[in-house]
């Protein structure tokens, strides 16, 4: 691909909405007439509903539509068929949706659940997945007969959504071979998006039987689609129009709380229905980050060779699967990692509790598998005597390795090697770090590696319309949300390059709209710029050959003796010879009035290549299309009185395979990295011990502020060109969170001697670590 | 019962209702809606205004209180259809991702400007501390604030 606007830290094209307060988000949209939902929930973790009487709702005045599992007896789920729109014979956590209400006004909405009156009957809760896996208490007593995707395996009586396996090599073998068995167990709670803007929605139901759903959704097609499943409706009949999302992270993926809207609104057709919620709501009600816990056995020679490795994760799903299912699965055809391992026995679990739902977060499953192994190779370097870092160095995947799913490594896959020595030179790796004088503060530093690949079905399908206008600019249709990381910017600059045009004669179509864009699997899984570039690439290819067929009629030269560049297209070996492009893209016009060709639309359609579903029983296939090594360091200064942590520099490299736009780029490792020193340090989802959340407002549920940066990030790239792009482009932006907190966690060890294995890294858990160190 | 608000400049009269706040009426009954409903109780900032020249979180003021208030919004600091220097530095900085929280940003870091034209690290993180930011990890809206400082320093 010819370059002239890849690479360059070209302005937002958003920039202006968002910097004014016009960018407008669903909650900013306000229509004719409109209703307000509010959601009546349950108070408690596991309950049977005996009873549910609504009639006083109803009968308030300004009541338009009360609504229960009655009159909506839906479930919803992406890979499995779990979750009622609203609760039916029973709730399985505290916060799940019993009822809903449109008024005309929010206090109306609110007086009016008051008037709800149901009575439950508490069930046993069980909280620990670990218990929930001894199938005493069993959450969904009906798992067996859901729906689902064939290559999700239930074990209905464990409380399992989903069991993944992956069977490499011959692990007891490998521990024969052995020098060392280093034996670990790590874990992780609950944690929560906290995207700025909470979930919501509008949805309007007109008499022909047509839904329009105004949504912060990152998935605008997926969410047609479980709306039409979900509603046994066709597709056609489901609108989805998504404009801007105030963050997602991965929360607003798939559906969420559109149903509930939904089912009001088609309750009262006509009358638009706008449900947004509270913080408490958001946090309560939408999904959260799975808690694991993982047990490792690492068999290791003397010298550091890994020989084999051995681990189950049990994820903490909460009370339905959502996405769970696939963040087990990616778990565990990850694990370990970027480590090349010849035997491998890994055993991932997805378990009901009566928690909040679990869902997708940012780098989904990634986190979690990279903390157990991260902080293993800090555990096996330990006990081998050897440098964390060489260690690492040892045993990262290279070309002709294979990898858990038995993938091979190519030159293009990627460099690990590189991403981890850029991140050690940064970080100033191996010199000692210059003390304070207070002897009771302490500095380190730590470093951990990491690899993602998009974890997708193996038909995730991306399309892009490119179309002309009379002038020659061109109108880009793609349905790729702009949820913030600079997509629809990096796309404009992909286009003019594939196109050959200005990127001021490129507009992305906004918001997206189902209707009109064409179809995109979802944004997630930092697969974008890969997937719809390749899409792009094959729109803009069509566009040109089209231009090319009508000038090469025109100026009677082949159209592979023709180059379009910016208003004109000419012959390439005599340039002065062309035709303006406003004279071909609406097709060309003689000067006796007769015309040719006409409008010119590219199209551009694209399924990853060679993808197949994993062995069930051993995990081996080919699930990824590509992946993303990375590498982050950290250095922190630990207070041995109070066992804070302050976190004094960070350092983010990924290979990110061709830099599209250098500022967006390095914006999305510097959020990123922030937003993994929240887990390493202080975030997590509290309950009481009955399984009431605490955590439910920022105040209880902190995330970093700008008083908790760094005083130093720095964000740098390996650039390995990805061979499966045109482009050379792969994902990096899920990936600077998931290895933020055991980089941190080494930091710690290296400052004060002290090993953390449970997340978060609080100041109690070092105070305490470090007694124990010195009694 | 009616109240009077000065916001950005032009008077208008509202109808509220006791219990309403500053935030609802302005978004829900004027459609001023660069601020930002983030959490209702003050803890994110993303609803940030200036009332009566001082920096405040309009989730947290009851709109009766602010009959005869002076209000400034994101809304009011384009003149003329040009950005505001804060505007431009914000872009020019890369200082916001997704966008709901940059209305509160750009409002504190004018309210903290217009008392302190040339604010320190340790100043900056003082006055935006109660704005949380989930994607850009603050180091490009530190930049920006500082850019802004510069670029009003230029034009006095």
């Amino acid at each position: 691909m010819r370059e002239k606007y890849v690479g360059k830290p070209i302005p937002r094209v958003d920039a202006y909405e968002k910097v004014t307060g016009t960018a407008v988000y669903v909650t900013d949209m306000f229509f004719p007439r409109m209703l307000y939902g509010a959601v009546l929930r349950s108070p408690h973790p596991h309950a049977k509903i005996k009873k549910i009487d609504v009639s006083k709702a109803k009968a308030l005045e300004g009541v338009a539509a009360v609504v229960t599992s009655k009159e909506c007896p839906y479930r919803q789920g992406i890979y499995l068929v779990d979750r009622p729109i609203f609760a039916t014979d029973r709730v399985r956590y505290v916060g799940e949706p019993v009822a809903a209400v449109a008024a005309e006004s929010m206090e109306i909405a609110m007086k009016a659940l008051e008037l709800i009156e149901v009575e439950y009957e508490p069930l046993p809760a069980v909280f620990d997945p670990l218990e929930a896996m001894k199938g005493e208490v069993l959450i969904h007593p009906d798992l067996a007969s859901y729906e689902r995707l064939p290559i999700y395996n239930i074990e209905p009586e464990k409380n399992v959504f989903h069991h993944h396996k992956t069977r490499k090599g011959d692990v007891e073998k490998g521990f024969k071979e052995a020098d060392y068995i280093i034996e670990g167990e790590y874990s992780l709670p609950q944690i929560y998006h906290a995207p700025l803007e909470p979930h919501g929605a509008i949805a309007f139901y007109d008499f022909n039987g047509n839904l329009t759903v105004w949504s912060s959704a990152q998935s605008p097609y997926t969410l047609r689609n479980l709306i039409a499943h979900a509603f046994k409706m066709s597709r056609h009949k489901v609108r989805v129009i998504a404009p801007y999302v105030g963050g997602g992270f991965g929360g607003k993926a798939g559906i969420n709380m559109e149903g509930i809207v939904i089912a009001l609104a088609m309750q009262v057709p006509g009358r638009h229905v706008k449900l947004i919620y509270s913080r408490e709501e958001d946090i309560m009600a939408t999904v959260v980050r799975q808690g694991m816990y993982a047990k490792v056995k690492a068999g290791v020679k003397k010298d550091g060779t890994l020989v084999a490795w051995e681990e189950t994760m049990v994820f903490d799903g909460g009370a339905y699967a959502e996405y769970g299912t696939n963040v087990v699965r990616a778990a565990g055809y990850t694990t370990p990692g970027p480590y090349y391992v010849p035997n491998i026995k890994v055993d991932s679990y997805g378990v009901y509790t009566n928690h909040l739902v679990g869902g997708a977060f940012r780098g989904f499953g990634h986190g979690e598998l990279h903390w157990a192994v991260e902080r293993h190779m800090d555990k096996i370097a330990k006990t081998l005597g050897m440098d964390p870092l060489e260690l690492r160095l040892k045993n990262v995947l290279r070309p002709g390795h294979t990898n858990a799913m038995g993938q091979k490594m190519h030159e293009h896959t990627g460099n690990v090697e590189a991403c981890l020595k850029k991140a050690a030179d940064l970080i100033g790796y191996g010199e000692k770090p210059e003390q304070p004088k207070d002897r009771v503060k302490r500095r380190g530093r730590g470093i951990a590696a990491l690899v993602k690949a998009p974890a997708m079905p193996t038909n995730a399908a991306s399309s892009v319309v490119i179309k002309f206008n009379e002038d020659a600019s061109v109108t880009l249709q793609v349905s790729i949300q702009e949820i913030g990381q600079g997509f629809n910017t990096a796309i404009t600059q992909m286009a003019a390059d594939a196109l050959h045009i200005s990127p001021d004669k490129i507009k992305v179509v906004f918001p997206i709209d189902t209707d009109a864009n064409p179809y995109e699997w979802q944004t997630v899984a930092s697969r974008a710029l890969w997937t719809v570039g390749n899409a792009l690439y094959r729109a803009a290819e069509d566009a040109l050959s089209q231009i090319k067929n009508i000038a090469s009629q025109v100026l009677g030269v082949a159209p592979y003796n023709l180059e379009v560049e910016d208003d004109r297209v000419y012959i390439k070996y005599d340039p002065e010879v062309y035709i303006p492009l406003k004279d071909i893209v609406m097709g060309y016009t003689y000067p006796d009035g007769h015309a040719i060709g006409g409008p010119v639309i590219g199209r551009g359609s694209f399924v990853p290549e060679r993808l197949t579903n994993l062995d069930p029983e051993t995990g081996q296939g080919n699930a990824a299309a590509e992946w993303t090594f990375g590498a982050e360091a950290a250095e922190v200064e630990v207070d041995m009185e109070t066992g804070e942590v302050k976190i004094l520099k960070l350092v983010g490299v990924f290979d990110a395979g061709r830099v599209v736009n250098p500022m967006i780029a390095a914006g999305q490792i510097i959020g990123g990295m922030v937003q993994g020193m929240g887990p390493a340090l202080f975030e997590q989802i509290t309950y009481t011990d009955d399984g009431k959340p605490i955590s439910i407002s920022f105040t209880d549920y902190k995330i970093p502020t700008i008083a908790d940066m760094p005083d130093e990030m720095i964000a740098d790239f390996v650039e390995t060109p990805e061979a499966t792009s045109p482009f050379g482009v792969r994902g990096i932006a899920e990936h600077p969170m998931i290895s933020v907190p055991p980089a941190i966690a080494s930091a710690i060890y290296d400052a004060v001697g002290v090993d953390i294995n449970d997340l978060p890294v609080t100041p109690e858990k070092i105070l305490k670590a470090l007694k124990e160190k010195h009694s | 019962m009616t109240i009077t608000l000065n916001v950005n400049g032009k008077n208008v009269q509202v109808d509220v209702q006791p219990n309403e706040t500053l935030l609802d009426v302005l978004r829900n009954k004027l459609y001023i809606t660069g601020p930002k409903e983030g959490c209702g109780n003050g803890e994110c900032g993303a609803c940030t205004i200036l009332y009566n020249g001082k920096v405040v979180n309009s989730c947290l003021v009851l709109a009766l209180e602010a009959d005869g208030a002076e209000i400034l919004t994101i809304e009011g600091l384009t003149k003329d259809g040009r950005l505001h220097p804060i505007q431009e530095a914000f872009i020019e900085e890369n200082a916001f991702q997704c966008g709901f929280c940059t209305p509160g940003f750009v409002i504190s870091t004018k309210a903290l400007l217009d008392r302190n034209p040339n604010p320190s690290n340790e100043d900056i993180i003082e006055a935006l501390a109660g704005n949380l930011c989930r994607c850009t990890g603050y180091q490009t809206i530190l930049k920006a604030v500082k850019r802004a400082a510069e670029k009003l320093g230029v034009e006095k």
